[in-house]
């Protein structure tokens, strides 16, 4: 069940499974990312759109709200400190920003030397970026969008089955004008995307 | 008053600088390292290649070769280094924290982790830690956070902040802020709870306390002694941390922490086909590929 979009829709664009997609949500617009069929990861990395040397970090988002977890209320800081958007609206409850993007090197150690030449999320970041005159030095910490990865009390980490549904979403209202660059994750060796990678879908609106 | 109205009376000023007590007691590098003294059991002098006190707020960085060795010493027992890695001959290849806790299925480093680039190879290894609190999750500190808690975060300050070291040592190398990522902390722990909250640790301090860590790759290390950036405490808290490298032998193929999972046997393969020149995959190693 898909919610309906609450405002006026700047841009609407359903995003293949596997596929990269980037798009500048200008300051004051909400991104909804809408998971169509449930449980598939959005791999996501944010870029101050009119300088990306300031991009989005982890560490700085995880450190403000002294919590790992990405919600209601959570302000996406960049390396900088600054606000780049803020999380307004979450029916899943819960989103990752530690396990990092799959990438076919990373699948080597994880899965095995024969999963090198299968499709990864930085494979899709770096070719996107191609296109925007960023490379593989602009690769940084990201979000994972509909993944779950808890960390038990012995430090035990990984990524486990989800907590999203068909039409849940989240929304994203930009506080700058931010490049919002999103690999729909291909990853088919772990439980990020049921194993079976689906489309997603893109709402900006105001 | 000394006299430096003439060059000649300023060169004397300047030279007595270097034969001054404060010469003698503050932190420096042991030039030539192999002058190095108190070194850990079976560790030759005429092995070492890199030996300095890093105080409050230091900052240095290294190329080691592989297999070099590398001691973190705790003089004081309240040191909090922060720690950046990139391969020295491609230096867009780098840590990866994400990837370092996600593929060894564990967010807290100790002895036998190892520090994972993001091209699915090991950088540095974690051969002893006699500390057991270090941090994956917060990154490092910024003049804003600094500014917080201390009043002043600039690198010009009382108060120098992490981020800006990185960037300073990264620049000195030819990188930038581009180059910067997430890095560990050492020597500084926090922990997560069942809900996903952020706890720093705070221990009494414990001199004495070391990390050694071997070169897996060819690495450019990178390391900042200032305070954690939740460390709690009103006073700027980073004592002494004695680094210390020297040469030593690769990971042999029965090496206990290269074959303690199937997922670190793994990376040390896919650095081995670097060297060796086998990795067909993207970008090759310094001997061809």
């Amino acid at each position: 069940m898909v919610a309906e979009i609450p405002g006026k829709i700047l841009h609407d664009e359903e995003v293949a499974a596997r596929a990269p997609w980037s798009h500048v949500v200008e300051a004051g617009n909400t991104l909804r990312i809408i998971d169509l069929m449930g449980n598939q990861a959005v791999d996501c990395i944010l870029y101050n759109a009119h300088d990306p040397v300031e991009r989005y970090s982890s560490c700085e988002t995880i450190v403000a709200q002294r919590n790992i977890f990405l919600e209601t209320g959570t302000k996406l800081l960049s390396t900088e400190g600054n606000v780049m958007m803020t999380i307004t609206e979450d029916t899943v409850g819960r989103h990752d920003t530690s396990g990092g993007a799959c990438s076919c090197e990373s699948n080597t150690l994880r899965y095995g030397h024969h999963t090198k030449h299968q499709h990864a999320c930085v494979e899709n970041f770096i070719l996107d970026h191609a296109q925007r005159g960023l490379g593989k030095r602009d690769m940084t910490s990201n979000i994972n969008w509909f993944m779950n990865v808890p960390v038990e009390a012995d430090g035990s980490l990984g990524i486990v089955d989800g907590l999203s549904a068909p039409g849940k979403h989240i929304d994203l209202r930009a506080e700058m004008d931010t490049l919002v660059a999103v690999s729909n994750c291909p990853q088919i060796n772990n439980p990020c995307n049921a194993f079976d990678p689906t489309p997603v879908r893109m709402v900006v609106y105001r | 008053m000394s006299d430096t109205s003439t060059p000649l009376a300023a060169r004397e000023h300047a030279r007595a600088q270097a034969e001054s007590e404060a010469a003698r007691v503050l932190a420096k590098p042991t030039i030539p390292a192999t002058d190095a003294k108190d070194l850990p059991a079976g560790v030759d002098a005429s092995e070492v290649v890199w030996d300095q006190v890093l105080g409050p707020g230091d900052y240095a960085s290294a190329v080691l070769e592989r297999g070099s060795r590398l001691r973190l010493l705790d003089l004081e027992g309240d040191a909090s280094v922060s720690l950046l890695a990139y391969n020295a001959d491609d230096t867009q290849e780098r840590i990866n924290t994400a990837d370092t806790v996600k593929v060894q299925w564990q967010a807290y480093l100790g002895e036998g982790s190892l520090l994972l680039s993001d091209m699915g190879r090991v950088l540095l290894s974690i051969l002893e830690d006699g500390c057991g609190h270090h941090d994956t999750f917060c990154g490092a500190s910024s003049e804003r956070s600094n500014a917080a808690r201390y009043g002043h975060g600039g690198n010009h300050g009382p108060h120098p902040n992490a981020r800006d070291r990185f960037t300073l040592a990264l620049t000195k190398h030819g990188l930038g802020k581009r180059d910067l990522c997430p890095n560990v902390n050492l020597f500084k722990g926090v922990r997560v709870d069942d809900a996903g909250n952020l706890l720093f640790e705070e221990r009494a301090p414990a001199p004495g306390q070391a990390l050694t860590l071997r070169a897996e790759m060819r690495v450019l290390v990178v390391l900042v002694n200032a305070p954690h950036v939740l460390d709690p405490r009103p006073e700027y808290t980073a004592t002494p941390v004695r680094v210390t490298a020297w040469a030593g032998e690769l990971a042999p193929l029965d090496d206990p922490v290269r074959n303690s999972s199937p997922e670190r046997l793994r990376a040390f393969e896919n650095v081995e086909a670097y060297y060796a020149g086998t990795d067909v995959g993207t970008s090759g190693g310094p001997h061809g590929g």
